[in-house]
């Protein structure tokens, strides 16, 4: 089944580069997806309720300044909130070491400067693909 | 005698259709080439495409309006470019460990590059702990400042501060020089990032209060400072954000032009004589890759400039007309592949920079892309600047591009086109109000769009991204070293207990006055900022009595 994605792209933290952001936001909503976008500097409960009463499937942060530090926070809040089936990918300048704790903490993708556009939108149409048909089963689940 | 000079035509005229003639045979299907600020550039130029006769006009000498050779008589055969490389990580005490090795390596002039939360507007107690100088350092008082500052010789020292509205960090300075006992008369340096209109369209993190207050606060702190800090540079109008966010070059160009006209204007409005400060005035740009056209761009930039300063804002001495740069090479196109490729990106694009004729450079590190740079990576881009400097001959002739019939042609076509971008943003009622209507932010966007499709589609070559692309590990180098965790808590700590200690009535009275002049039209918002970072005020309290008093920096979703 041919789903359309609901993506939210936004920026937590400090950093206010905004070029990838609005870039991919663009993109994806090209390639036919919902976004809603957001400006820089998003208090990471702002995003967890905007997600969650938006019922998005994916949270793309893009992070030039290494607000990608708080990524796990943002995670932690969710799960909170009882929104944890949401996938939250990350793009921008985020080192080795750093992809590979976030990757533990659950995000499910890194993406780094470079990466195309057909290459972000096939991810999230996966990822959204999995998180509705998650989403399906625990609805029918007793 | 006619004879031979018919003789000469024909054999000319008769070499230049043979040469277009062989080219078409040879090339087969010529592909079009077109620059990124979208000028068509042909395979040959001669001197068909410039006309010589306006050599003295347009071109002129060195030091002599309208500067397109360069602004100073001996450009950099005389003296190089300023070498000034960004430094900011972790606490005061780091910086000042760095910034002690910079100045024993030989450096004159130093940068301040202040922690993401110091940006925003936030003290440390206000900001999430993990982020707190991982990319800048924490300076969030006149007491962090003195030991960042410790040991550096405030009157000899040119100190340039990322410093955006309220202007902070040279009210933390001042009142350091005033504890030691320092003239501020004598003290030297910019505020970089004191430009909030390309912070509002570009780089939105500088941006912490709403267009009209930090209009207006620039405009106080270019009077406060031609008053009291004569040799300081209140302003620095920065086209190297819009630059990054995607504007091409000569769309980067005409908006920091008329960034430049509207902060000149408000300050001739407020009753400033303009030759006063234009001198003070400086620009920041962007040097990308495209290596004639950004050349181009500054010889372009320069001659326009001298036009607007002299016959526009009526500046009667030469020094207001001379476009005095920065550059700084551009991070947008390194690449995380292949990542030491970035150094020969780095040595074109400052090539650029010197041939462009600026004043002072920032070389990149190679390492950009992936991070923060390493001390590896800082130390290759001091050397790069080294070489091209003392080992590769580029600096004995000045402007030694001009009289390129393709570099004085292109210069022209750049003139072009900047003036044709600078009349859309005038037509909008001027920069203020094109940055407003989100006029300027939609132009950045399409534009950043319309390179990235270039680079999806193959048409731009990016070296290890679209083309020769190469299975190697890009994250084989050592690891960036993070600001200690401990001696970061530890300045939180001793930031918390200087808040407690401090004579609270002062800072009262202090933020109150602060406040009374956000709302007192006639008074000086900056000479207030001064006094509270004197009673102990810190960077955060200053922020937000004026946010609450002026309207915080939102920035609306330009998508």
């Amino acid at each position: 089944m041919d789903i359309r994605p609901k993506v939210l792209i936004t920026k937590i933290g400090f950093d206010g580069h905004d070029r990838g952001s609005r870039i991919v936001a663009a993109g994806l909503r090209d390639a036919g997806m919902e976004v809603i976008y957001t400006p820089p500097w998003q208090e990471i409960a702002t995003v967890v309720k905007l997600a969650t009463e938006e019922d998005v499937d994916v949270i793309g942060i893009s992070s030039l300044a290494t607000d990608h530090l708080i990524v796990p926070k943002l995670l932690a809040a969710l799960r909170a909130a009882g929104s944890d089936d949401i996938a939250v990918i990350v793009g921008g300048i985020v080192p080795d070491e750093d992809e590979r704790s976030l990757l533990d903490a659950g995000v499910a993708r890194v993406f780094h400067p470079g990466a195309s556009l057909a290459e972000i939108a096939r991810c999230v149409r996966e990822l959204a693909a999995a998180v509705r048909a998650r989403r399906t089963v625990e609805q029918e689940l007793p | 005698m006619n004879q031979a000079i018919d003789d000469h035509l024909l054999r000319v005229t008769d070499a230049e259709a043979r040469w277009q003639r062989e080219y078409a045979e040879q090339i087969g299907s010529d592909r079009q080439v077109v620059n990124r600020s979208g000028i068509a550039i042909q395979p040959l130029y001669t001197n068909r495409d410039w006309d010589s006769s306006r050599h003295d006009d347009a071109v002129g000498f060195p030091g002599q309006p309208p500067y397109t050779r360069g602004i100073y008589a001996t450009m950099h055969r005389g003296r190089t470019w300023t070498q000034r490389q960004l430094i900011g990580l972790g606490t005061p005490d780091d910086f000042n460990a760095r910034l002690r090795a910079v100045l024993a390596q030989g450096a004159t002039a130093i940068s301040l590059i202040p922690c993401n939360s110091v940006f925003r507007g936030f003290d440390m107690d206000q900001s999430h702990f993990e982020l707190l100088g991982t990319c800048g350092t924490v300076v969030n008082s006149a007491e962090h400042m003195d030991r960042a500052l410790a040991g550096v010789d405030l009157a000899r020292t040119s100190c340039a501060m990322n410093d955006p509205s309220p202007f902070t960090l040279l009210a933390f300075l001042l009142a350091v020089a005033n504890k030691r006992g320092v003239d501020w008369r004598s003290i030297t340096g910019t505020s970089n990032q004191s430009d909030y209109l390309s912070h509002y369209v570009a780089n939105h993190m500088f941006f912490r209060l709403a267009l009209p207050g930090a209009r207006r606060v620039l405009v106080d702190h270019v009077d406060f400072c031609m008053r009291h800090v004569p040799k300081w540079n209140p302003m620095s109008v920065v086209g190297q954000h819009m630059q990054q966010a995607g504007a091409t070059p000569a769309e980067a160009m005409a908006l920091t032009l008329s960034t430049a006209i509207q902060v000149a204007q408000d300050c001739i409005d407020r009753g400033l004589d303009p030759d006063a400060f234009l001198p003070r005035l400086t620009f920041f740009f962007d040097i990308s890759l495209s290596f004639f056209e950004e050349i181009a761009k500054f010889r372009a930039g320069r001659r326009i400039w001298a036009r607007i300063a002299r016959e526009r804002l009526g500046a009667k001495d030469p020094r207001s007309w001379r476009f005095k740069f920065h550059g700084q090479t551009s991070g947008v196109d390194l690449t995380r592949q292949q990542p030491l490729n970035n150094i020969a990106r780095v040595t074109v694009q400052a090539m650029a920079g010197i041939f462009g004729a600026l004043q002072s450079l920032h070389t990149d590190a190679y390492d950009e892309a992936l991070s923060c740079p390493t001390d590896f990576g800082a130390r290759i881009a001091i050397a790069t600047q080294n070489i091209l400097r003392e080992e590769a001959h580029l600096t004995d002739v000045i402007d030694p591009l001009g009289g390129s019939f393709y570099v004085e042609r292109l210069t022209d076509q750049m003139e072009d086109e900047i003036l044709r971008v600078m009349k859309i943003v005038a037509n909008a009622g001027g920069m203020y109000r094109a940055v407003e209507s989100g006029l300027v932010p939609k132009m950045i966007g399409e534009s950043a769009r319309r390179f990235q499709q270039k680079v999806e589609s193959g048409e731009q070559t990016v070296v290890g991204v679209n083309a020769y692309v190469a299975d190697e590990d890009a994250g084989a180098r050592q690891a960036l070293a993070r600001p200690d965790a401990t001696a970061m808590r530890a300045h939180l700590e001793a930031f918390r207990a200087y808040k407690s200690q401090r004579s609270q009535a002062q800072v009262a009275a202090a933020l109150a006055a602060l406040a009374r002049a956000a709302n007192a039209p006639g008074d000086n918002v900056f000479a207030k900022v001064v006094e509270a970072a004197e009673a102990g005020c810190t960077h955060g309290e200053i922020c937000e009595t004026l946010r609450r008093e002026l309207g915080f920096g939102h920035v609306p979703a330009f998508v």
